[in-house]
């Protein structure tokens, strides 16, 4: 007797294996429809490879497998299809996802298959090809592609290959009942797995000893064999993969390793079965054994059901009184789910349909309060601390969850059987596990969105690099250009240029404003001043050479008579030119250096100010108070005019040219009494 | 030396202080040179909490600069495509109290791909010049389209579009990213009692 090792925790729940394991496997028939989800494993879906309408015989592939990870569909009867859409399928998300349907024109006709006679002259590659071909995935639940699984990897060895027989779920019989009537095909399933193996130390078959005929059948077949078939206590779940290999070996699988990283390789019995046929006979995976069982149904026992066949079909073969049934479930009680709706398909990894009365398995009671008494901790096979887990799964610290190694939690059930508060804890794990997966998903994503981001600005940044050295290399080569061609600069021709016009348009300005009579005159008088002052030194000259007696009397004084005749000229001109433009003669009538044109407004008031100043000082009183009395007189005048015509006009100033008025009439009346004072005072 | 040191109390003192403080100056400069950290710490560590989408819905202009301006003092809450976890994470990582999202900013919405109807595409390349993580593929006067699996979302092409054919679409559940969702935390306390319910059935 082999030495077996135990697991921690584990539950004994109710076998309830002896009802369905009493009867042989029946064929369920071939229904008139049937459903292929193009997803029934791990992976990538499925390509459909069909077209509706199209007519296809058993075993023929229909949707093909799409990247590495990923499995065929294969047709599991001949029929057409009659659609590619979505379809209920069987999932705990109760979702729809896209199907084949095929309906069966019942004459079952195979297509042309063959099986391969000597295995062991084939390359083991091509071998697994062929398994890849078949469309097989793990049976046990998972659905795992197991051409992936069997893959060659580079240097790991394999010590030992684990084929797994346990079922140790709850009412669950189909690999009890394959391993007692099918053993030979297990077993020679198994010596192909050997060959693409090749495990370096041994091959055992781990069975829970509550299948006493089927250990014995298999030791049978195993005889003469490197096949070593272990059985081990009954206890709920040594059929987790980590803990069979633990229960076999001794070894433990590393926390988020592979069973490859202990050197062991996992195959259930139902794969076995299905590599042995695809090679031996060629045919693919097209049908496997599945339970129907529980109280609900008059007929318990295992049936070997075409893959696609509706879940309905074969309750309507087991006497199924939905009345009496509570819910539907696929799969164990401990791991299945609850299926909403009956017309989904058997595929690749459904074991088991169990329909309960409400008696056999009651609706979950409702969740009480956590009382810590560490029932869950005791049953964690993982020994995980599922209380832990439970709080920090509800409060969402997904960094301590992963701290108690949450994803090692095989979501076997046996905590939340365990609880006596009925806390549905691994509802809880599987929604904290999926969160944790999302964010790491998000996590990668944002690298990926911030590395393209990056990426972009970067060539952003280099693209508008280039655009500034390209138009520096431009205006440098157009300033070569320009220099080799001993052109002025363009730029500053044309500012050149622009100067040019606008000094141009301002010295014609003041011409156009000022009159031209007024800068000839300017002219007559300048000239005349100039005149004026040659006469003066000339006379002066003259003077002294009379008075020093010199040669040169003569032609001083005929310089002197030449210069008066120019200045009375001059003055004749002058004249004659005011004569004709008497408008502007006022101004040029007032003293000679008062007359000196400035064009400068301002500079003009000052001087006209400065000129009345001094005549106001030369002014007596009497006459200043006289000026001031006219001059408010004449303002008063102009105040009362400008006030008539306010009036007149109605404008909106009225008011206020009536207050001037008025402040004016005050004024002079000042004025009139300073006057009449200064008079008084003067007869006085 | 220690008469020296007796005659000269202060003067000892201050030549041990001078002594000591030399050497650990130095060390410090040279710790100061040698280890001279690149960048802002923290802002990194703010912009690995960030969700990358570029969105610019906190005002700033990319993620990488809203995470220097949290590490200068900026409110943790402007992140809606981050939401409440975002904010959860930043409040652990500052150490300062997790405030509700900003409403001001925009609302945590489900998770949306920008999706072009080809049909009414026209090429224009708008859309690709806003894009902010390069997902929009095309040409000028060529039809263009999302590169699902880079779009982040964040709705920067849809304002460009001169003939508004950019849809933002929630992403779908497929049987793929389905996942199990947290039991209703009631906990109420059982009865032996059965309903009329369960009577009738």
């Amino acid at each position: 007797m082999r030495k077996v090792w135990d697991i921690h925790g584990g539950i004994h729940p109710l076998e309830n294996k002896d009802q369905s394991n009493q009867l042989p496997i029946e064929f369920a028939g071939i229904p008139e429809q049937l459903v292929f989800p193009l997803s029934q494993h791990i992976g990538a879906p499925a390509v459909a490879i069909v077209g509706v309408g199209q007519k296809v015989l058993k075993g023929e592939m229909i949707a093909e497998a799409k990247g590495l990870v990923s499995v065929a569909v294969h047709a599991s009867t001949s029929g057409e299809v009659i659609a590619i859409q979505d379809n209920p399928v069987p999932h705990p998300s109760t979702m729809s996802a896209p199907c084949i349907t095929l309906k069966s024109d019942g004459k079952d006709q195979w297509i042309e298959h063959q099986g391969i006679n000597n295995y062991l002259n084939l390359d083991r590659t091509e071998l697994v090809n062929h398994i890849r071909n078949a469309g097989i995935a793990g049976m046990g639940g998972a659905g795992f592609p197991s051409a992936v699984k069997l893959s060659v990897r580079g240097e790991q060895t394999v010590e030992t290959l684990i084929i797994n027989g346990t079922e140790c779920e709850p009412y669950i019989t189909s690999d009890d009942c394959l391993m007692r009537e099918r053993a030979d095909e297990i077993i020679a399933g198994i010596e192909i797995l050997r060959y693409l193996i090749n495990p370096m130390k041994e091959t055992l078959i781990g069975i829970e000893d509550n299948k006493p005929e089927a250990i014995a059948a298999l030791n049978r077949a195993a005889e003469g064999t490197a096949i070593n078939v272990v059985s081990f206590p009954t206890k709920y779940p040594s059929g987790g993969e980590k803990q069979l290999i633990q229960i076999l070996t001794g070894k433990e699988v590393p926390a988020g390793g592979l069973p490859g990283d202990v050197g062991i390789v996992c195959q259930n019995i139902g794969t076995t079965v299905a590599i042995y046929r695809a090679i031996a006979h060629g045919e693919p995976l097209i049908s496997r054994i599945t339970t129907v069982t529980g109280n609900a149904c008059d007929h318990n026992t295992n049936y070997e059901v075409l893959l696609g066949t509706p879940v309905s079909y074969l309750l309507d073969h087991s006497g199924f009184h939905q009345k009496k049934c509570s819910r539907l479930i696929m799969g164990g009680p401990m791991m299945g789910f609850t299926l909403e709706n009956s017309n989904v398909p058997i595929v690749k990894t459904s074991n088991c349909i169990l329909a309960p009365t409400v008696d056999e398995l009651p609706p979950p009671t409702p969740a009480q309060a956590c009382i810590r008494c560490g029932m869950c901790a005791e049953v964690c096979p993982a020994s995980l601390l599922p209380q832990q887990l439970y709080w920090f799964s509800r409060g969402k610290e997904y960094e301590k969850l992963e701290d108690h190694n949450l994803m090692d939690c095989i979501e076997c059930g046996a905590c939340s059987y365990a609880c006596p508060s009925n806390i549905p804890l691994v509802q809880y794990y599987r929604a904290s596990k999926a969160d944790i997966r999302e964010q790491k998903q998000d996590a990668i994503k944002a690298e990926q969105s911030k590395m393209r981001f990056e990426a972009r600005q970067e060539r952003l940044d280099r693209q508008e690099a280039e655009k500034e050295a390209k138009r520096k290399a431009r205006k440098l080569a157009a300033e070569e250009r320009a220099r080799d061609n001993n052109n002025p600069d363009p730029i500053q021709a044309a500012i050149d240029r622009a100067k040019a016009k606008k000094a141009s348009v301002k010295s014609e300005k003041p011409a156009a404003e000022n009159a031209t009579e007024s800068l000839d005159r300017a002219r007559l008088k300048e000239v005349l001043a100039n005149v004026e002052k040659r006469l003066v030194t000339a006379k002066e000259k003259l003077k002294q050479a009379e008075q020093q007696g010199s040669d040169n009397v003569e032609a001083f004084r005929t310089a002197v008579e030449k210069t008066n005749s120019k200045y009375l000229k001059t003055k004749q001109e002058l004249i004659t030119f005011n004569a004709v433009n008497p408008a502007l003669s006022d101004s040029s009538s007032m003293p000679a250096e008062k007359k000196i044109l400035t064009g400068d407004a301002a500079q003009d008031a000052i001087a006209k100010a400065l000129a009345k100043r001094d005549a106001a000082s030369s002014m007596t009183d009497e006459e200043r108070l006289q000026n001031a009395v006219s001059a408010i007189t004449k303002r008063l005048q102009k105040a009362q005019q400008k006030l008539a015509e306010e009036q007149r006009q109605e404008g909106e100033h009225i008011d206020l040219l009536t207050n001037a008025v008025a402040k004016l009439d005050l004024k002079l009346a000042d004025a009139d009494a300073a006057y009449q004072q200064f008079q008084n005072n003067n007869h006085d | 030396m220690t008469e020296l040191i007796a005659q000269y109390p202060f003067f000892a003192a201050l030549l041990a202080l001078l002594v000591l403080g030399i050497p650990f100056g130095g060390l410090l400069g040279f710790a100061a040179v040698k280890f001279k950290t690149e960048g802002n710490p923290i802002a990194d560590q703010v912009e690995s909490l960030l969700p990358q989408t570029q969105c610019g819905q906190c005002s700033y202009p990319g993620c990488r600069p809203y995470a220097e301006a949290i590490a200068n003092g900026e409110a943790i809450n402007k992140c809606p495509p981050g939401g409440e976890s975002t904010i959860q994470a930043l409040a652990d990582l500052l150490d300062v109290e997790a405030v509700p999202l900003d409403a001001e900013h925009g609302e945590e919405n489900v998770k949306t791909v920008a999706y072009i109807r080809e049909d009414e595409c026209i090429g224009c390349t708008k859309c690709i010049q806003a894009c902010p993580v390069d997902a929009i593929l095309g040409a000028a006067k060529q039809m263009h389209t999302v590169i699902v699996s880079e779009c982040t979302g964040c709705d920067l092409c849809v304002e460009p579009c001169p003939v508004d054919c950019i849809d933002m679409l929630p992403i779908e559940t497929t049987l793929q990213s389905w996942r199990w969702n947290l039991p209703k935390p009631v906990e109420i306390l059982a009865t032996d009692r059965t309903t009329d319910k369960e009577v009738a059935a």
